[in-house]
């Protein structure tokens, strides 16, 4: 029974290992160069839903700021606060147990070097649920990234602000944006590629291709297994 | 002139980066298309002085640390150079810097002129893309330039449609074949990033450290398939011999001499510099998955590399061999497998890049490909017979050439080391190297030109120059090893240093 | 020309601008809420591409002809590269936006540095949507009707 729940809490971990495999498996039986592109597309699919997943946290919000959490930034403009302190970890610690997976306290690295802290206890849960450990670690990420961009003091304030709202770690959601942008690159080319293979030998089915290839390589189609009829008989 | 120092790692990156779109505008027509040719050779050998910059610098002064855009490290990416990426990006860029002008009489013979400036354009972003892989310290940003470098080398590779429409099926199984593994290694930072919280590789390796679980180890797995496809690490190979095959011949020269090092380069360092040493399971992965791999890839691809008729498709099954030879030194576990790796994949670009050189003298004057073209080339084109047959020598390992370097080291690793076995082997495979190389030199050298010999030339300067540079340093690094063999035993003690 | 799909043709003209506007809007608004180059490129290319393929390719190659386009390509990718570069000659590393206004004590430079960099992302991206687009929609149909 544990297992089973263990098993459906991590839906997002079934969705995407389906995607990938499903993908690879149509890149790898289908013949069609177009088929094999779309399974291509499924499979890098499968990566962008398993990274944005990732950096979810249950009742997070957008990492954008809110208006209050401008206000807030507002107020304490002027405060010069060397680095987030406690109020930062604290933060940090409540999004753990809202986290996604729920679990051990185990508050990001970044925050915590950033903090000039001692590394954090490790929980003992971090071995026997690896996945649930990284989810809380993920939550606290998102302000820290603010902090580098931005002097000392706006950090202090964001640290306050961020204390009052939960955010989505931004990071995994940027990386795969630049990893989207790598897949649609990748799709053109494809596509430019399979078009000029069209042009240039009237199909696009692997088998064919083959078939063709041998031809003029060869006069003649060496192994039968190149010709459609044979594969759909075998 | 500090603030031009403090500046320098970027430089390989930004420099080529910038110059590429410039030189898709360039006029591909006039001046019979050497505008573009002698812009993209300037800015490689900018590239290649800021890298030798570089490793000068690293050598006499320790390892570069770059914060791009002043974010420090974990959080900001950091450009992160020690003596083994200063190595191989000088291998990339040195390579480079000759390859593209002994690319012009070549290239315009085989694709159409308005495709020069954006030929150029993407072999500099190939180029760039395969320096980033190398200068990077954040393990996301491999990914990246990983793609960068693809996507170009995709469509290089295509232009050989027009010689042969068989470039366009390789492309697009290189292209399959590459994205795939590429995401595979995304996945696999997917899972180390979601065990730590960090892409920094130097963090990466400090929030590893004890923390041997399943996720690691799967993720682990994940980036040497990637990683392991993208090097042509057989059995992941096959995408590799018809894709330089049909490439244009200056497009070959440099993917074979670069790009498969540059994925071998990135195993060692995710293998050393991120995973480390305390994890059983990279050595275990390495002792009896990627050794038996590397031996198999040693004999198989040569085997089938006797068989091969085509030339450079013949080159392509031997890079597939030596893979095996690095990937072979590093799964000994020790730092002098390591340091006889990198010499090797330093040693490994030089050679094949002059092996390449030559085919594609040949396949510019004789106009053939196959092994048919080389008969009695020795009095047809003396200076490129002389340089084929230096290169294949230093393939084979005699002494004198970096190819007994090279050979000799890992040699002496897999006695060291107690795996005896490895040595023998190693021997035993380079015996098939002098069969299939020996079989070109024969024709080459023994056999009787063929009648329309007289038509037939000496390649032009421009090919010569470089192929002439590129062997001259197969000989020079087989007779003073300071540089590649000293350089590359320091590498490896301090990867193997950070690693414990 | 016939007067087929007119009101597709009404619509067009009628949606082309505010499309427009919004992009240039997602554009510009990116640093504040959702948005920025990539997808104000995208929704930029959006418009040329309903254009095109309404009232046909050549209608729009008039408009913005390919080699606009492949001009607007790299002066995007420079505004890009370049401002990284802009800040290595001001004092800075590549990227390090501080730089451009290294006297502001609300990071202005990181601002202007976005700013400068999403409007060179944007030109890029819908420069080479549109591009890939024109390739593609381009090229002679030698696909038989047969075939399908």
């Amino acid at each position: 029974m544990d297992l089973l729940a263990f098993a459906i809490e991590r839906y997002n971990y079934w969705i995407f290992i389906t995607l990938m495999m499903m993908g690879l498996f149509i890149v790898i039986a289908r013949g069609n160069l177009i088929k094999k592109m779309i399974g291509l597309n499924v499979f890098q699919t499968s990566v962008f839903i398993y990274y944005i997943s990732i950096g979810k946290i249950a009742g997070g919000t957008a990492p954008i700021y809110l208006p209050e959490d401008l206000k807030a930034r507002m107020a304490h403009g002027g405060d010069h606060a060397p680095l987030p302190g406690k109020d930062a970890i604290g933060a940090g610690a409540i999004r753990v147990d809202e986290s996604l997976h729920g679990g051990a306290g185990f508050a990001g690295n970044d925050l915590q070097s950033l903090a000039g802290k001692a590394a954090p206890p490790e929980g003992a849960a971090l071995h026997s649920a690896p996945e649930g450990a990284a989810n809380d670690i993920l939550a606290a990420p998102p302000l820290t990234i603010e902090d580098h961009a931005g002097a000392a003091g706006a950090a202090a304030d964001l640290a306050k602000a961020a204390a009052e709202i939960v955010y989505s770690n931004p990071l995994p959601h940027v990386l795969i944006l630049t990893a989207i942008v790598v897949g649609i690159a990748t799709t053109a080319v494809g596509l430019a590629l399979i078009v000029r293979i069209r042009e240039a030998y009237g199909t696009i089915e692997e088998d064919e291709l083959e078939a063709a290839d041998d031809i003029a390589e060869f006069g003649y189609v060496p192994s039968k297994r190149g010709l459609p009829e044979q594969r759909a008989g075998a | 002139m500090t603030q031009f120092l403090a500046q320098l790692p970027v430089l390989p990156i930004i420099i080529p980066l910038i110059a590429a779109p410039l030189t898709m505008l360039l006029p591909a027509r006039a001046l019979k298309g050497r505008i573009p040719c002698l812009f993209a050779t300037l800015v490689s050998w900018i590239a290649f002085a800021a890298s030798a910059a570089i490793l000068h610098s690293v050598a006499t002064a320790g390892p570069i640390s770059y914060h791009m855009g002043d974010f420090a490290p974990p959080i900001g990416i950091e450009y992160r150079i020690d003596l083994a990426n200063a190595l191989v990006l000088t291998l990339v860029s040195g390579v480079a810097a000759l390859a593209f002008p002994f690319s012009y009489a070549s290239i315009r013979a085989e694709i159409d002129d308005h495709q020069l400036s954006m030929f150029y354009a993407m072999a500099l972003i190939a180029m760039v893309g395969l320096l980033g892989v190398v200068i990077t310290g954040d393990a996301f940003n491999v990914f990246v330039f990983v793609e960068i470098s693809s996507l170009s080398t995709y469509a290089l590779v295509a232009l050989g449609a027009r010689r042969d429409r068989r470039a366009l099926t390789a492309s697009f199984n290189y292209l399959v074949m590459g994205t795939i593994g590429a995401t595979f290694f995304v996945i696999g930072l997917g899972l180390l990033y979601q065990a730590t919280g960090t892409l920094n590789m130097a963090d990466l390796k400090i929030q590893l450290a004890g923390r041997d679980n399943p996720m690691v180890e799967a993720g682990f797995a994940f980036i040497l398939v990637g990683m392991g496809l993208k090097a042509a690490m057989f059995p992941m190979h096959l995408w590799m011999p018809n894709a330089y095959a049909h490439a244009p011949s200056a497009v070959a020269v440099f993917l074979a001499a670069t790009s498969t090092k540059v994925a071998v380069y990135v195993i060692i360092r995710f293998t050393y510099t991120v995973i480390g040493a305390d994890f059983d399971f990279a050595g275990a992965a390495f002792e009896y998955l990627i050794a038996p791999l590397a031996v198999m890839g040693m004999f198989f691809a040569s085997i089938v590399a006797i068989f091969q008729d085509n030339l450079k498709r013949m080159l392509a099954y031997s890079s597939v061999g030596q893979i095996g030879y690095m990937l072979l030194g590093i799964s000994f576990g020790t730092e002098q497998g390591l340091a006889a790796s990198l010499v090797h994949l330093f040693n490994h670009g030089l050679m094949k890049g002059a092996l390449f050189m030559a085919a594609a003298a040949v396949a510019f004057r004789v106009g053939s490909e196959t092994c048919d073209g080389f008969r009695g080339l020795a009095r047809r084109m003396p200076w490129t017979a002389a340089a084929f047959i230096i290169a294949a020598l230093s393939l084979v390992g005699v002494p004198g050439t970096i190819g007994f370097i090279s050979k000799w080291q890992l040699l002496s690793a897999a006695f060291d080391s107690g795996r005896a076995w490895a040595g023998f082997l190693i021997v035993a495979s380079s015996l098939l190297s002098v069969i299939y190389m020996g079989r070109v030199v024969e024709l080459m050298t023994l056999a009787p030109a063929p009648d329309a010999s007289a038509a037939v030339r000496e390649a032009p300067l421009s090919m010569l120059v470089p192929m002439a540079i590129l062997v001259a340093a197969n000989i020079y690094f087989g007779l003073s090893t300071e540089l590649t063999v000293d350089l590359a035993e320091r590498a490896a003690t301090s990867l193997m240093g950070a690693a414990r | 020309m016939s007067i087929e799909h007119l009101v597709l043709r009404v619509v067009i003209k009628i949606l082309f601008a505010p499309i427009l506007l919004f992009a240039l809007y997602v554009q510009f608004h990116g640093d504040y809420g959702a948005g920025g180059g990539f997808q104000a490129g995208v929704i930029f290319a959006v418009a040329f591409i309903l254009h095109a393929l309404i009232m046909g390719l050549d209608e729009t190659k008039r408009v913005l002809p390919a080699a606009a386009l492949k001009a607007m390509m790299v002066v995007g990718f420079l505004f890009y590269a370049g401002t990284g570069a802009a800040t290595m000659l001001l004092g800075g590393n590549l990227l390090g936006y501080d730089a451009i206004a290294p006297n502001s004590d609300h990071n202005e430079g990181q601002h202007y540095g976005i700013l400068l960099v999403e409007f060179g992302v944007g030109m890029a991206v819908a420069s080479t949507m549109l591009m890939i687009f024109y390739q593609f929609a381009g090229r002679e149909p030698e696909i038989r009707d047969e075939d399908w």
